[in-house]
C-alpha cells in the first residue's frame, strides 16, 4: 500500500514538475504577451496543483494535508484570476494580440 | 542536498539583485524586489527561521510591493538616467562591500555551537521558556516577553512611520466617491475578491492567535489583515473600502494598538511587577504570561494593520483617478 501511495505521489510530483518546466519554457519561447500568459497559467494551475496533490498523498490523513488542500483551493482560484486580470489590463492598455495574418 | 538548495537560492538572489540594478522600468523593479523578498523568505525557511520567513513573505513580497507600486503610480515609472559619473558611487560601494566581506572573516562558522549567539542569553531563553512562559513557539516568547521592550520600540517605530506618512502625504478627500474602474470588466476579480476577503481576514486572525504555537504573531497578522482590505480596495475602489473601514478610524486604531501594548506594561506595574512583567497579570504566572503575550500581540496587530492601510490610503488618495 505504501509503495502504491509513494508511486502515486511521485507521479504527481514529477508531472507537476514537468508542467512547471513546460510553462517556464513557454514563457521564454512564446512570441507575445497573451501566449506567454497562457504558459504562466499552466504553471499556476497544473504545475503547482499537481505538486500540491503529490504532497497531499505523501502527507496522508493529517493536518498537513488539510493545509495543503487549502493551498490548493487558493491556487486554483487565485492563479486564473491573476492571469485573467493581467490579460484584461493588457487589453485595456491597448496591447494587440498577435494574430496570424497569412490565413486572412 | 541542502547545500544545493542554498546555492540555487543564493544564485537566484544575486541574479535578481543584478537585474534590479540594470532595470530602468520602476514597475519591473518593484516586481523584482518582490521576487527578491520571496527568495529571501525561502532562504529563511531553509535556515529554519519560519517566523522571519513568514514576515519576509508577508511584508517584503506582499505589502511592500503594493506600496511600491502605489508610489510608482504617483511618479513616473521610468528611472532617470544618472547625471553624474558612476565613479564615486562605485568606489564607495566597492569599499563598503570589501569591508563587509572582510568583516565576515571574523564571524563564527555556520551552526558553530561555540559562537557567542548560542552561548549568550539564547540558551537561557530556550531552557526557561517551557517552565516560565509555557509557549511552544520560543520566538514568540522571546519577542513578546523576554524582549518586550524591544518590541514596544518596534511598534512605536511603525506608529511613527505611519504618523510620518500621514504628516507628509496627508489624505485627500474627494467629493465624488470613486466607484472603481470600469464596472463590467472587473467581474471576475470582484467575485474572487469577495470570496477571498473573509478568508484572508480569517487567516490573519489565525496567524494572530496561533502565534504562540506556530510561526506568526501580530506583525504578520496585521500585514495580512491590511492586505485583505487592500484587495478589497483594488477590486471595488477606494471609496467602498473606506465605507468598510474609514480613514478616521485608522487614525484611532493606529494609536490604540500602541496604547494597548504600553498599558499592559503599566497594568503590570500597578499590580506590583516591573514594566511589561506579565506574570503578575494573573494568579498563575504562566497564565499571566499567556494573557500578556496575547494582549500585546493584539496591540501590535492593530497598529501594524492600521499603519499599512494608512500608507496605502495615503498613496492612492493622491492619484487623480483614485484607482489603482
Amino acid at each position: 500500500m505504501n509503495l502504491v501511495l509513494d508511486i502515486l505521489s511521485w507521479v504527481c510530483l514529477l508531472g507537476g514538475a514537468i508542467f512547471l518546466l513546460i510553462g517556464a519554457i513557454g514563457v521564454l519561447r512564446f512570441p507575445d504577451f497573451y501566449t506567454r500568459l497562457h504558459a504562466v497559467s499552466i504553471c499556476d494551475t497544473l504545475g503547482a496543483g499537481l505538486v500540491l496533490l503529490g504532497l497531499m498523498v505523501q502527507g496522508g490523513l493529517s493536518l498537513v494535508t488539510v493545509k495543503l488542500l487549502l493551498m490548493f483551493y487558493f491556487m486554483i482560484f487565485t492563479g486564473p484570476t491573476a492571469v485573467h486580470a493581467l490579460a484584461e489590463a493588457a487589453l485595456q492598455g491597448k496591447l494587440k494580440p498577435l494574430v496570424n495574418d497569412r490565413e486572412s | 542536498m541542502e547545500y544545493l538548495i542554498d546555492i540555487v537560492l543564493l544564485g537566484l538572489l544575486m541574479i535578481t539583485g543584478f537585474a534590479i540594478v540594470r532595470m530602468r522600468s520602476l514597475l519591473a523593479v518593484a516586481m523584482l524586489t518582490s521576487i527578491y523578498s520571496l527568495l529571501s523568505a525561502s532562504l529563511f525557511v531553509v535556515l529554519d527561521a519560519v517566523d522571519v520567513a513568514l514576515t519576509e513573505a508577508a511584508i517584503g513580497a506582499g505589502i511592500s510591493t503594493i506600496l511600491l507600486l502605489a508610489a510608482v503610480a504617483l511618479t513616473t515609472d521610468e528611472e532617470q538616467a544618472p547625471r553624474h559619473t558612476p565613479l564615486l558611487p562605485l568606489i564607495v560601494v566597492i569599499t563598503t562591500g570589501a569591508a563587509l566581506i572582510y568583516g565576515t572573516v571574523d564571524m563564527p562558522h555556520y551552526g558553530d555551537p561555540a559562537s557567542p549567539v548560542h552561548r549568550h542569553v539564547a540558551a537561557t531563553y530556550l531552557h526557561d521558556t517551557p517552565g516560565e512562559i509555557g509557549v511552544p513557539n520560543v520566538v514568540t516568547s522571546v519577542l513578546a516577553s523576554y524582549r518586550g521592550y524591544d518590541t514596544l520600540g518596534e511598534v512605536t517605530v511603525i506608529f511613527t512611520a505611519g504618523a510620518g506618512v500621514l504628516a507628509l502625504l496627508g489624505y485627500r478627500t474627494r467629493r465624488r466617491n470613486s466607484r472603481g474602474p470600469g464596472n463590467r470588466k472587473l467581474v471576475v476579480l470582484r467575485v474572487i475578491a469577495k470570496l477571498f476577503f473573509p478568508l484572508i481576514l480569517l487567516f490573519a486572525l489565525y496567524i494572530q492567535f496561533h502565534g504562540d504555537y506556530g510561526p506568526g504573531g501580530g506583525f504578520q497578522a496585521g500585514v495580512i489583515f491590511a492586505t485583505g482590505f487592500i484587495l478589497y480596495a483594488l477590486a471595488f475602489g477606494l471609496g467602498n473600502a473606506q465605507r468598510v473601514i474609514p480613514h478616521r478610524m485608522l487614525h484611532i486604531m493606529m494609536a490604540v494598538g500602541v496604547l494597548i501594548y504600553a498599558s499592559v506594561g503599566i497594568e503590570s506595574m500597578l499590580l506590583g511587577g516591573k514594566f511589561l512583567e506579565y506574570r503578575v497579570l494573573a494568579e498563575d504566572p504562566v497564565t499571566g504570561q499567556h494573557l500578556g503575550i496575547m494582549l500585546i500581540e493584539l496591540g501590535v496587530g492593530i497598529t501594524v494593520a492600521a499603519v499599512m492601510l494608512i500608507i496605502y490610503y495615503g498613496f492612492v488618495s493622491q492619484q487623480r483617478s483614485g484607482d489603482m
